[in-house]
């Protein structure tokens, strides 16, 4: 059985700020979590991505749907079995700093654990745990420890992060673009840390905007849009054999090292001003100016607003196009 | 030459003394080039790009001169400053997004902006239409306040007000960097947009990503710790990089269809260097698998094959045998 289960969870926000209608968030969306497996959740902003992590930590209540954690309703939890569901279940989020108090050291946040989940721990026993966790993260408590946040890099405080998560029991972790905000090169060590820790046991629901992050890291990829479904599916044959419309614009607008983007439908193309022969003329010494005074059609950007949905829209239903990889109907 | 870099020296004062952020920069951008700036964050390219347009009281001028269209740019003279920002030098700010007073209308903001350059509003308004057009707006966004437009939306308003007076120069400082992909790519095309339609003449992108820089820069220059380490064309920087950080900051970035079982991507370990007490020698000496016993002397930033510039001791000496 799987150790997450999201069953038909949807969310509504009032819409507007006088709250004159209701607009959904998550639309009945599903799919569950093994031990050992790491989910990517993509989307783009405004697609529900952090409100179902947030659906999943009990942060906010979904209007109707179930979150199903080790056989027991989430929603369910009264307050002593709520704290044993963090034991088990955490969450990272996207601003390692805003976790952060900046008037105290950043290993406060370990005392504050201590305070609620182990407070009959002896001293020596509760700072080895400590030192094991950071080493588990490939830190060196020297470094970190007794620091205030602003001696630490973004890297740093998001590996404190991830060891106050493993000091408890967990079994879950929900990590919200956790290494959006980080360099590239000190993202690769985040990531390779949350593979490490998936081959351990760890299941992993990593949210993020960024295909090329979820695709290295996970065994199966949900795609989100405005709060359904769209293509959900084992990684390599989401990425490989992408069947939504939307899910295959999203791949092609990913910068690629070694391609260029593929000219999509420019208008620009359209109005004879082609980019390769624009750059030709500009690379040609004293050539004419490509004409200014066009009638110009608007680029093409892809809108994530569309018209407003109704409160009761359903999502599109999700077909097998091959074993495990699903995909939704397009109108 | 449009833009002319020499000897740049910028600081940070703090209370325990100035803190040399870009030191010794030299480099030139030729009208209608886009020059990716790239580097780990704090190895001063903001600086770099925001002392271009504003030194802000914190920052000073330690050395170097800047020259824009064949004429001084005096960054140290914030009033000598004030009427070429925005008609010869524009810069989008990073967190561009928070850049729009929340309690004034779009238009409201433009008018203002023209007004510091005597330009009236009406006189620009077909242009500046037509350019929201042209970035895929409304026009009623004019008429309406920062924070009811999502954050796509107001980059693209930034990019459209700093560039409606035409400038010589825009700098972009991670402007694409807080958006999905889908709008990383609509406003990454938009820059080339403009820059064809001449509505500036060249731009410097600074941006962590050097994939967004692979799509749509024409030259890369790579930062660390406040000097320069290597520029070329963009695709000699991402092809066939020689400077041991570019290798190592390539080497970091996953591409769609790269999985950990099949390949683990490394890192660069540790981090760089305090500025406020940089190490003697090369900066990256610290953390470069290569390094030998001449990078305890700072390398020359030097032409290494034509149009290809690296500053390390370790390239310079292959490049000579080879």
């Amino acid at each position: 059985m799987s150790l997450l289960q999201i069953e038909q969870v949807s969310k509504l926000y009032p819409a507007g700020g006088l709250g004159s209608g209701m607009t959904p968030a998550l639309r009945s969306v599903s799919f569950d979590i093994a031990a050992g497996e790491v989910v990517t959740l993509i989307g783009e902003s405004g697609s529900g991505k952090t409100t179902l992590g947030r659906v999943v930590l009990r942060l906010t209540r979904a209007s109707s749907g179930r979150v199903i954690f080790d056989g027991r309703d989430v929603s369910l939890l009264g307050r002593p079995q709520l704290r044993e569901y963090y034991r088990h279940a955490q969450g990272v989020f996207q601003d390692p700093f805003s976790s952060y108090n900046p008037v105290y050291k950043a290993d406060r946040v370990f005392e504050l654990l201590r305070g609620v989940y182990f407070g009959g721990m002896p001293r020596s026993e509760w700072d080895a745990k400590i030192e094991s966790a950071l080493h588990g993260v490939s830190l060196n408590p020297s470094d970190v420890l007794d620091k205030y946040p602003h001696q630490l890099s973004g890297g740093q405080l998001q590996r404190l992060l991830i060891a106050r998560a493993l000091l408890l029991d967990v079994k879950l972790l929900i990590a919200d673009e956790i290494i959006s905000m980080l360099d590239a090169s000190t993202r690769v060590d985040v990531l390779n840390l949350l593979v490490s820790l998936k081959r351990s046991g760890l299941a992993i629901l990593f949210i993020t905007h960024d295909l090329s992050l979820g695709n290295y890291i996970s065994d199966r990829t949900v795609i989100l849009r405005r709060g359904a479904i769209v293509e959900a599916g084992p990684t390599v044959a989401v990425f490989t054999r992408p069947q939504h419309s939307y899910t295959r614009m999203l791949l092609d607008s990913v910068p690629q090292l070694h391609s260029k983007w593929r000219p999509a439908s420019r208008a620009a193309a359209a109005d004879g001003n082609d980019p390769a022969r624009v750059a030709d003329v500009l690379a040609t010494p004293g050539a004419a100016r490509p004409v200014r005074r066009l009638a110009m059609p608007a680029l093409a950007i892809p809108s994530r607003r569309g018209p407003a949905l109704a409160p009761s829209a359903s999502a599109p239903a999700l077909v097998e196009h091959e074993p495990g990889h699903f995909v939704a109907e397009e109108a | 030459m449009s833009v002319k870099v020499e000897n740049l020296r910028i600081a940070y004062r703090t209370l325990a003394g100035d803190v040399g952020a870009v030191d010794d920069v030299t480099f030139a951008i030729t009208d209608g080039e886009i020059m990716g700036l790239a580097g780990e964050s704090g190895c001063g390219k903001s600086t770099l790009g925001n002392s271009l347009v504003f030194l802000d009281g914190r920052m000073k001028q330690l050395g170097g001169r800047v020259e824009l269209d064949g004429t001084e740019l005096p960054i140290a003279d914030t009033r000598a400053m004030r009427p070429r920002r925005m008609k010869d030098i524009s810069l989008i700010p990073q967190y561009a997004m928070s850049a729009l007073n929340p309690t004034r209308k779009i238009s409201k903001i433009v008018a203002d902006l023209l007004r510091c350059h005597g330009v009236r509003y009406g006189q620009v308004l077909a242009e500046l239409e037509r350019r929201i057009a042209l970035v895929g707006l409304d026009d009623d966004v004019l008429d309406r306040y920062s924070f009811e437009l999502s954050g796509g939306m107001r980059q693209r308003v930034t990019l459209v007000l700093s560039t409606l007076l035409d400038p010589s120069l825009l700098i972009a400082d991670e402007i694409t960097s807080a958006l999905d992909v889908s709008t990383q790519r609509a406003v990454g095309e938009m820059m080339m947009e403009f820059r064809a339609r001449a509505f500036v003449k060249s731009m410097i992108v600074i941006t962590h990503d050097l994939a967004i820089l692979g799509q749509i820069a024409d030259s890369i220059l790579v930062m660390y710790a406040g000097r320069l380490a290597e520029k070329a064309d963009a695709d000699t920087i991402i092809n066939s990089p020689l400077h041991p950080y570019t290798q190592m900051l390539l080497a970091s970035l996953p591409e769609v269809g790269v999985r950990y079982e099949d390949a683990v991507l490394t890192g660069i370990p540790g981090r760089p260097p305090q500025l406020s007490n940089p190490p003697r020698g090369c900066r990256f000496r610290d953390r470069c698998p290569f390094a030998f016993d001449r990078c305890a002397e700072p390398p020359p930033f030097e032409e290494v094959r034509p149009g290809h510039h690296v500053a390390c001791w370790k390239v310079a000496e292959q490049e000579a045998a080879a």
